[in-house]
């Protein structure tokens, strides 16, 4: 048998419980033992288990993620790299990705969230790109629940110390609140960035000889195991993986940022990728794993910050504001003047070779050798076992009948506006900067942002969305509405869709129905995807959010990116002038499944998430985009949670001009809870002039859509006829403070 | 008239400021880094947004050591104009150009949205485009943006008519609620005593095209350029 490389270090030995203790299992074991011909050594042991986690490897979900359609005619780079890639004409690109940070900021909010932030903007400028915006997605639990305030608190100081502070504008988001997410919360950030089509670069480790270089802050201690810790489920000890949480410095990745773009401008580097997840290690070997080469690491050359390290301790340090780059040959000092104006280390820590293998040295003596592929291509794939939870059923039965409607439907709509889910979210993002870098055309509050896109007409739409309970009661479907809902944010300020991004949160993967519940939302994506002509070109799974054996709902998010041809055809959801006409498009079902309203005024989690006819989404986006294109409308909304209420009450009063009344007539023959509050899909409120209403009712015919006249712009009052009315004022103070007067 | 603007390691809006004035106003521009000595003709020089250093001690107390700051005092000592926006007031303030101090907000929360200002005095080279009670729609986005200064000083601002804008409501009233960050007398903007230095917390730059929601903050900008034309003329 040979020997296990680092004799000379001490090293423990590697017994049945250390490898149990790194949460690998034995048949993993053995299939390590098969790779090497020999037992690992602890080294080799702490890197295995780091590239195997579910976090990196993507063990359970790879199977099913290869159903979803990577490939569009503007693709540049689908998944697999550090973000996807998109052309967006004109010789420039855009570059984006969204990724979880749920178990860290659960136990330290503040750091784990702003290193959430970090994370995810080094991801975006390691390709190249300039980050120019970043959207977050946000789940709480209940927010009675008496450690919610302490998380919300922290998460959005977090996102915002870390983003304000490196520059990079936080333009929209989303945020909920729900019991189900009270012992695990999500945190999912997503970052856009520019480039230069002919400036993109690559995570890649090729050209035998050349040197690997370590930029960035030194190595510590900090964020050991981490991607592990992703990996399992929490229990009553959470609390005590604190010092598993990495701590942030905006400071050095602003540094860091500038230098790399400074570098980027000159022709001296290969590859580069971002120190994250499983730090040194998957940044190393998987850029070798792309490169086809293998790569060799002197440990003692790291530029470490804590005196004693062990080799184990610096492979798998993820201390934050890192990256690892490979050199061209002989451009290694003109590297490290670029950081060396930024104040920034650059050094040379180890070099490409031919052996495919993962070679690191302590002191001269090998203490690591593992082949790359081992730990990029052989990880372990499983097909776990997937079970329709057997309470379903039971879940998606919802006698509408049996609800009692409120007599008083002004009462309940003021009850559903103070409702965390559908209160402004404007104590969140007023810790947010919007503005920096002078791109942002709308901000946080509308269905979609809009970032101008500068030295041309465009502009780009993001939007993050996802609703988990439409998810819960099921997934396929949760899955399709999510991907639709997107497209529409989108189509209701203009923008066509170029790419998306998604973070996939869900429980354990060893649990069989929550395996269901994933093979579901992806099958759902994988179908909205198609019909709505939307490419995934990134994304991140997290897996093991559930504690004690009880999980988050099935929680998609997905980061959706449109172009706007000319930025300045934007439109916004807020009403803009009296006299304007109202008009639905698409229709209301008789259906209430899965609603906020059902939620929040009768506690039920029930029923059917609302219907949807993928061909009629289609053609209500594509009757949107023709009619914002032509410059007839004045506004338009998404319908979402809360309906038609609380979408024509965001119409009113959600935007930064002085708020408008409205008033509409319906004649619809449903139950009046259902009118007001249910949430049939593929609806988008719009407000014209009068005199441009002919136009909009030729391209509604035209793509086969229902339209519908409800109403006209004006006055001080909310009027509903004839279910409800207020006046408008009343109607802003109520849903302002919802959120606020809870949060404070 | 030839503008710099200073880039310090953590600055974030330097950019927003040369772009802003290059494109929205046409105007000519330098960026200059904080580590060289400040040298070749200026009008005027822009201390910009951001957090430099990190703003890890307080703000902008490590900035006012970058070599090019010594530059910075003596030519306004010599008259030339400086403009320190947010992170560039902090420094102003840190350095002694400017009296006072930027303290935490009293909401103890970062605060990013438009705010109205009045324009409080005209007699400046940063105001003089504008009329007396002239209102503008521009962004503040800082967590220590509460203006503070001791009762002396604060008679001295007011006694030399130093402060130049304040928070105000849609009317144009300081209300305790137009103030989003609990500053003193609703000060969002001061000048010194020789009116050639001026810092705000709002940051005109972000408000300079009605596409990004105002172009407010280019009066200012515009203000100072037509305030250098005249001077040029002058002496041409």
């Amino acid at each position: 048998m040979a020997e296990a490389p680092g004799i000379k270090l001490l090293q423990p030995a590697v017994t049945p419980e250390l490898v149990a203790s790194h949460g690998i299992t034995e048949e993993e074991f053995q299939k390590i033992f098969d790779i090497l011909g020999r037992t690992p050594n602890f080294t080799e042991l702490g890197v295995f288990s780091v590239m195997w986690s579910e976090h990196c490897s993507y063990k359970s979900s790879r199977h099913y993620l290869k159903n979803l359609p990577t490939e569009g005619p503007y693709v540049l780079q689908g998944p697999g790299e550090n973000a996807g890639v998109v052309d967006i004409g004109g010789g420039l690109a855009v570059a984006f990705k969204m990724e979880s940070h749920n178990h860290p900021s659960f136990i330290e909010p503040y750091q784990g969230a702003a290193t959430g932030v970090g994370g995810i903007l080094r991801d975006i400028f390691t390709m190249g790109a300039r980050p120019i915006a970043s959207l977050n997605s946000l789940r709480f639990g209940s927010i009675d629940h008496p450690r919610t305030r302490y998380l919300v608190s922290g998460v959005v100081a977090g996102i915002g110390g870390y983003g304000n502070c490196i520059g990079v504008p936080t333009v929209g988001g989303e945020c909920y609140f729900d019991e189900c997410y009270n012992a695990n919360i999500v945190v999912n950030a997503f970052t856009l960035g520019i480039v230069k089509k002919k400036k993109i670069f690559t995570g890649i480790a090729k050209g035998v000889g050349n040197p690997v270089m370590y930029v960035g802050s030194k190595t510590g201690r900090d964020g050991i195991h981490g991607a592990t810790m992703a990996s399992e489920s929490f229990s009553e000890e959470k609390e005590q993986r604190r010092p598993t949480v990495q701590v942030g410095d905006p400071f050095t990745e602003k540094l860091l940022l500038e230098a790399c773009l400074e570098l980027f401008e000159q022709d001296y580097i290969v590859g580069i990728q971002d120190m994250g997840a499983a730090g040194l290690t998957s940044s190393s070997s998987e850029m070798a794993g792309r490169g086809g080469s293998g790569v060799e690491l002197d440990l003692s050359a790291v530029p470490m910050r804590e005196n004693g390290m062990t080799p184990y301790e610096i492979l798998l340090s993820e201390s934050q504001e890192r990256m690892l780059l490979v050199a061209k040959q002989g451009c290694e000092d003109k590297i490290k003047k670029i950081f060396d104006k930024w104040d920034l280390d650059a050094v040379v820590v180890g070099r490409v070779t031919d052996d495919q293998q993962f070679r690191a040295l302590w002191n001269g003596d090998e203490v690591a050798r593992i082949p790359i592929s081992a730990l990029t291509k052989e990880a372990p794939v499983y097909q776990r076992p997937v079970a329709r939870p057997t309470n379903q059923d039971q879940l998606q039965h919802l006698d509408v009948a049996a609800i009692d409607e409120p007599k008083d439907l002004t009462a309940a709509f003021k009850q559903l506006l103070t409702a965390p889910n559908i209160a402004s979210k404007e104590w969140i993002y007023r810790q947010y900067d919007q503005f920096v870098r002078t791109n942002t055309v709308v901000a946080s509050g509308a269905d979609a942002a809009v970032i101008r896109v500068k030295g041309t007409d465009k502009g780009l739409a993001l939007t993050v969305d996802g609703n988990s309970r439409y998810c819960y009661l099921d997934p396929y479907v949760g899955g399709v509405l999510a991907v639709a809902e997107a497209a529409r944010n989108l189509a209701c300020v203009g923008a066509r869709p170029v790419g998306l991004t998604d973070c996939l949160n869900f429980g354990s993967p060893e649990n069989p129905t929550v395996m269901w519940q994933f093979a579901e939302v992806i099958q759902g994506m994988r179908d909205g995807c198609v019909a709505l002509n939307v490419p995934v070109v990134s994304g991140n799974v997290s897996f093991y959010n559930e504690t004690d054996g009880v999980p988050i709902h099935p929680t998609p998010t997905i980061g959706m990116v449109g172009l706007l041809e000319k930025v300045a055809r934007v439109v916004t959801p807020w009403f803009k002038t009296a006299g304007d006409v109202v008009v639905m498009l698409g229709r209301t079902r008789d259906e209430l499944g899965g609603s906020e309203y059902l939620k929040s005024l009768h506690g039920l989690t029930r029923g059917t998430p609302p219907w949807i006819d993928l061909k009629l989404e289609r053609a209500v986006q594509s009757c949107c985009l023709e009619a914002i294109d032509h410059e007839i409308l004045c506004s338009a909304h998404d319908l979402a949670d809360g309906g038609l209420a609380v979408a024509l009450a965001e119409c009113c009063i959600g935007g930064p001009e002085k708020p408008l009344g409205v008033r509409i007539e319906t004649h619809e023959m449903i139950r009046g809870d259902a009118l007001l509050f249910n949430e049939s899909q593929s609806r988008i409120i719009v407000s014209l002039k009068e005199a441009n209403l002919d136009r909009l009712t030729e391209i509604a015919a035209r793509h086969h859509v229902p339209m519908q006249a409800i109403g006209t712009v004006g006055g001080t009052r909310f009027t509903i006829q004839p279910l409800l009315q207020m006046t408008v004022e009343e109607l802003k103070a109520i849903w302002s403070n919802g959120l606020t007067a809870r949060l404070k | 008239m030839r503008w710099g603007v200073i880039t310090f390691p953590g600055s974030c809006d330097d950019q927003d400021v040369v772009d802003s004035l290059k494109s929205d106003l046409g105007q000519k521009v330098k960026s200059l880094w904080h580590k060289d000595e400040l040298s070749g003709n200026f009008d005027c020089i822009v201390l910009p947004g951001g957090f430099s250093y990190g703003d890890y001690l307080r703000c902008g107390a490590m900035a006012r050591f970058s070599p090019i700051m010594r530059g910075v005092v003596r030519f306004a000592e010599r008259g030339g104009l400086v403009l320190g926006i947010c992170n560039g007031f902090q420094i102003l303030c840190e350095s002694g150009l400017l009296p006072g101090a930027l303290v935490r907000n009293a909401g103890l929360q970062f605060v990013c949205q438009p705010v109205h200002l009045r324009v409080e005095e005209t007699d400046t080279p940063f105001t003089g485009g504008m009329k007396k009670g002239h209102l503008l729609q521009i962004p503040v986005k800082h967590g220590e943006g509460c203006y503070f200064a001791d009762a002396p000083t604060l008679e001295r601002l007011q006694r030399n008519r130093q402060i130049l804008l304040r928070y105000v409501d849609a009317k144009g009233k300081p209300t305790a609620a137009a103030n989003p960050n609990g500053s003193l007398e609703n000060i969002a903007g001061i000048c010194n005593e020789r009116r050639n230095v001026f810092g705000l917390m709002p940051h005109p730059e972000d408000a300079c095209n009605t596409l990004l929601g105002s172009d407010d903050g280019a009066k200012i900008f515009a203000s100072i350029a037509a305030a250098m034309g005249e001077k040029a003329k002058q002496h041409g």
